[in-house]
């Protein structure tokens, strides 16, 4: 088994290296892209209501709550809005701690900074949880393509979409994901307090 | 900038392929959709844009991976094209014998097509505006209403789809662009909310709440089945979908000069 005996010979010197003691940053491990199925795979600029320029993949890192909508919509946005509040309200009384939440537009004509402000000030958005975001046209069908939410702008300026709530983890994989709006689907929070739970096990 | 010179370099290399495509410039005019209520604003106004003449080819799509290497079959992450992409091609930079350099690419996901449409200055039509330059016949821009143009595009559905695909570059329609019909079904920017209808906003069913403005399929021109067929294809797919028919073209501003 030549093969054995040269990975071997690589071992014992990869071990002497260490022994001699070279600076523990050099065996830092790398830092690691996102895995295959992660929404984070593709670079998506963002800015929140806010003006804060940022990217989809600095969300990486903790469990959020994302969704897609417009200000203009007067009759499911806001029953999306209520859904997170009330899953928010949920987890906040079992002890799991509020998610931070990402509501990106699909209406980029309309809904500059200020409207986005004016959306979060209205409904009372805590801005230490909720960020609604902006992105230019091409932007918002790649993540609603990658979130697997179907949307159509209409003559009117109006927008047909589907209705979803959707859980990431902390590395942009989908793990979980309601059409109940309007109010808080059980099994979405259980699904969500099963992933907090899971990432305070070490 | 890189990239861009690797690219350059790359696309000067190959070898010469049967023919390159051309954007052809597609004039402004307006459509009645087969999309029902999109018809009844009225007819939709169309911009003027360049199309690409012809789908885009495996020596095409092969320069393409070249020259951006994550694009790869093996490197394409899983949530970006799903197990499928490229299968047919011998190797991720061969396509080989089942994959030949002028037949049109297929088995590419909607964000592989718009990466490539993107590398090139350009994106994935509309809906409106692949169905806008599809109406068109040899000699008519809208040949729509005729019976037996409609029953010859009709047939192509009708083949097997298990014989392999002819060359890209069939007979010119009246914009001089080819294979609309009759080769590959193609994605279009937005595929998938398209059978969705714009009014009946019933806010008492939640099945239909799922749609901001909801309901049931609704198309103005039930007659027209080949078009009707590719919007019930697309409208079945997802993003990472990669189908042995499905491939694409790209469109970009008219006025843009390169």
């Amino acid at each position: 088994m030549p093969g054995y005996a040269v990975f071997g010979r690589w071992r014992l010197t990869l071990f002497a290296i260490v022994t001699v003691g070279l600076p523990a940053m050099v065996f830092a491990a790398p830092e690691t892209g996102p895995p295959p199925n992660s929404i984070y795979q593709l670079a998506i600029p963002l800015v929140d209501q806010n003006g804060r320029a940022t990217q989809l993949a600095d969300w990486r890192g903790r469990p959020i709550l994302i969704s897609m909508f417009y200000t203009s919509c007067e009759f499911v946005c806001p029953r999306i809005i209520e859904g997170l509040k009330r899953t928010e309200d949920r987890l906040s009384a079992s002890g799991s701690g509020k998610l931070p939440v990402l509501l990106v537009s699909f209406d980029p004509a309309r809904d500059d900074i200020k409207t986005l402000k004016h959306a979060a000030e209205e409904r009372n958005l805590d801005e230490a949880v909720w960020s609604l975001a902006r992105t230019d046209a091409r932007n918002v069908r790649k993540l609603a393509a990658l979130l697997g939410i179907q949307y159509r702008e209409l003559p009117s300026g109006d927008f047909n979409h589907s209705s979803m709530l959707i859980l990431l983890d902390a590395d942009g994989r989908i793990v979980g994901r309601t059409s109940t709006i309007g109010e808080a689907d059980p099994r979405f929070v259980k699904t969500i307090e099963g992933v907090i739970r899971k990432r305070r096990i070490p | 900038m890189v990239a861009m010179t690797t690219a350059t370099i790359l696309m000067a290399c190959m070898p010469a392929t049967a023919r390159a495509a051309d954007y052809v410039s597609i004039p402004a005019g307006s459509l009645v959709s087969v999309l029902a209520n999109d018809a009844d604003t009225g007819p939709a106004p169309i911009d003027t844009f360049a199309m690409r003449d012809t789908p885009v080819t495996n020596a095409e799509f092969l320069a393409f991976v070249r020259a951006n290497r994550k694009w790869q079959r093996g490197r394409a992450p899983a949530i970006l094209a799903d197990a499928s992409y490229l299968h047919q091609w011998r190797a991720p930079t061969l396509p080989g014998e089942s994959a030949r350099s002028e037949q049109p690419v297929v088995s590419v996901s909607w964000f592989a097509a718009q990466a490539f449409c993107e590398s090139e200055g350009g994106r994935l039509p509309t809906w409106l505006e692949w169905e806008y330059v599809a109406a068109a016949d040899e000699t008519h821009r809208d040949a729509r209403g005729d019976p037996a143009w409609r029953a010859r595009i009709l047939s192509w559905y009708s083949q097997p789809s298990s014989a392999p695909l002819p060359p890209a570059g069939g007979a010119a329609n009246a914009y001089g662009v080819r294979d609309m019909h009759g080769l590959v079904w193609e994605w279009v920017d937005v595929f998938n909310a398209l059978l969705v209808s714009a009014d009946s906003r019933d806010q008492g069913d939640p099945d239909k709440l799922q749609f901001c403005g909801a309901g049931a399929i609704s198309l103005k021109d039930r007659d027209n089945y080949a078009v009707l067929m590719r919007i019930a294809l697309l409208s079945s797919l997802s993003a990472t979908d990669t189908t042995n028919n499905l491939g694409f073209r790209c469109v970009r501003p008219a006025t843009e000069k390169k």
